[in-house]
């Protein structure tokens, strides 16, 4: 089935640099995932859809903008996987398409308030904006 | 010894006490400090993607001015430390990304950069090239009876085998430090866990709920105060901070503090 994304397991493997196939299905990824709650696909469930190649279903998924990119799932998977690059792949893929843009200029006064910090919208815009 | 220092975009405004305070601490120490001339962002995070070269130009040309005068790299903020010390990581170990980031440098007109710099930040300049020891010595007002719960966030300890600050599950750099300025170092389970970071524009209910988490849980193991080197932690925290009773500071106040130097030599710098 093409997807609309026409997005890749090869692509997503290059924008990552990460190799899915070392998962051993622990789970310990999903375990220490401070955003277990607002996702519907957890790190462990991006580590094997994308080798699976079933992109579509990650790139249609309000999941890849609840990531915190604590890294803590990538520090304590006991085989390098590093589950956040890939999650921070297929969010790149769906940002990187014109007119994409999950977070805009226009968004901002409403978030904004007087004591939020320059690195909060610096980083916000890293994540969600191309 | 002189230091390079990037102060980043937060410190020169939201986050000035972190700056100020850091400053007149590492004055009233002897350490001397040159601010990087025109340092660019940092952009916040560290590119977790392979494939972005640009994105990580702001760090390598701050690094490649501390090597050009070989000087270690002083950050105080925990996002600026984790994007340039993990950039650097990049550029020592990374032929693809180093290979591509020195062409837009041949452009500028550098030698090709391959990570020599020495990145430190604050707590590992205090612990590894003062001391805690001499930095005992020269606290002039002791925390006594202060109980303080140290708070890392991500960003200090990961990836460990990149940042190389301390263990990263059981880390001891920020207490030592409270243990040294007089306080008593208060430890507590969620202090290495994230506090939600930038998602507070994403859904601010998912910074409340892990802000209260940590609250809660610094406060039932006797915490009066946490601390924190990250600007947007600050935030997170203290905007939920009120119902818990839990004060919290940058960890360079309690160090200006402890010094004496603050509200005097924190206004000057």
């Amino acid at each position: 089935m093409a997807s609309v994304y026409q997005v890749t397991k090869e692509e997503i493997e290059a924008i990552s640099g990460v190799n899915p196939l070392k998962c051993m299905r622990c789970g310990r990824c999903t375990a220490t995932c401070p955003s277990f709650d607002n996702m519907e696909y957890h790190p462990h469930q991006f580590v094997a859809m994308v080798e699976r190649g079933e992109i579509e279903k990650l790139v249609r998924s309000a999941s890849v903008f609840k990531c915190m990119s604590c890294m803590a799932c990538l520090e304590r998977c006991p085989r390098q996987v590093q589950p956040a690059k890939l999650i921070e792949a297929v969010r790149l893929a769906v940002i990187r398409k014109q007119e994409a843009n999950h977070l805009r200029p226009d968004d901002l006064p409403a978030l904004v308030d007087e004591d939020l910090p320059q690195q909060a919208i610096v980083s916000a815009y890293r994540k969600f904006t191309k | 010894m002189v230091y390079s220092y990037f102060p980043g975009c937060t410190l020169k405004n939201k986050a000035k006490e972190l700056d100020l305070c850091g400053r007149a601490a590492l004055k009233a120490l002897g350490i001397s400090l040159e601010e990087i001339p025109e340092w660019q962002c940092c952009g916040g995070v560290y590119p977790l993607s392979h494939d972005e070269i640009a994105i990580r130009l702001s760090s390598i040309r701050a690094l490649r001015y501390a090597k050009q005068h070989e000087q270690p790299l002083l950050t105080m903020c925990s996002a600026c430390h984790n994007v340039i010390k993990q950039v650097n990581h990049d550029m020592a170990s990374d032929e693809y990304i180093r290979t591509r980031a020195n062409a837009y440098m041949a452009q500028e007109g550098y030698e090709p950069y391959a990570g020599e710099a020495r990145v430190v930040h604050l707590l590992e300049l205090l612990r590894d090239d003062v001391g805690y020891d001499k930095l005992k010595e020269a606290v002039r007002k002791p925390l006594t009876g202060r109980k303080i719960g140290a708070y890392y966030g991500c960003l200090l300890l990961r990836p460990s085998n990149v940042m190389e600050m301390d263990n990263a599950e059981n880390p001891t750099i920020m207490e030592d430090l409270i243990r040294a300025l007089g306080a008593e170092a208060v430890v507590y389970a969620q202090r290495n866990e994230c506090c939600g970071g930038y998602l507070t524009l994403e859904d601010p209910q998912i910074p409340k709920q892990r802000a209260e988490v940590i609250l809660r849980n610094a406060k039932a193991s006797g915490a009066g105060m946490i601390v924190t080197a990250c600007p947007l932690c600050f935030y997170n925290l203290k905007r939920h901070a009120a119902e818990s009773g839990v004060e919290i500071r940058y960890l360079t106040e309690i160090l200006a503090e402890a010094l004496d130097v603050r509200g005097s030599e924190a206004e000057e710098v």
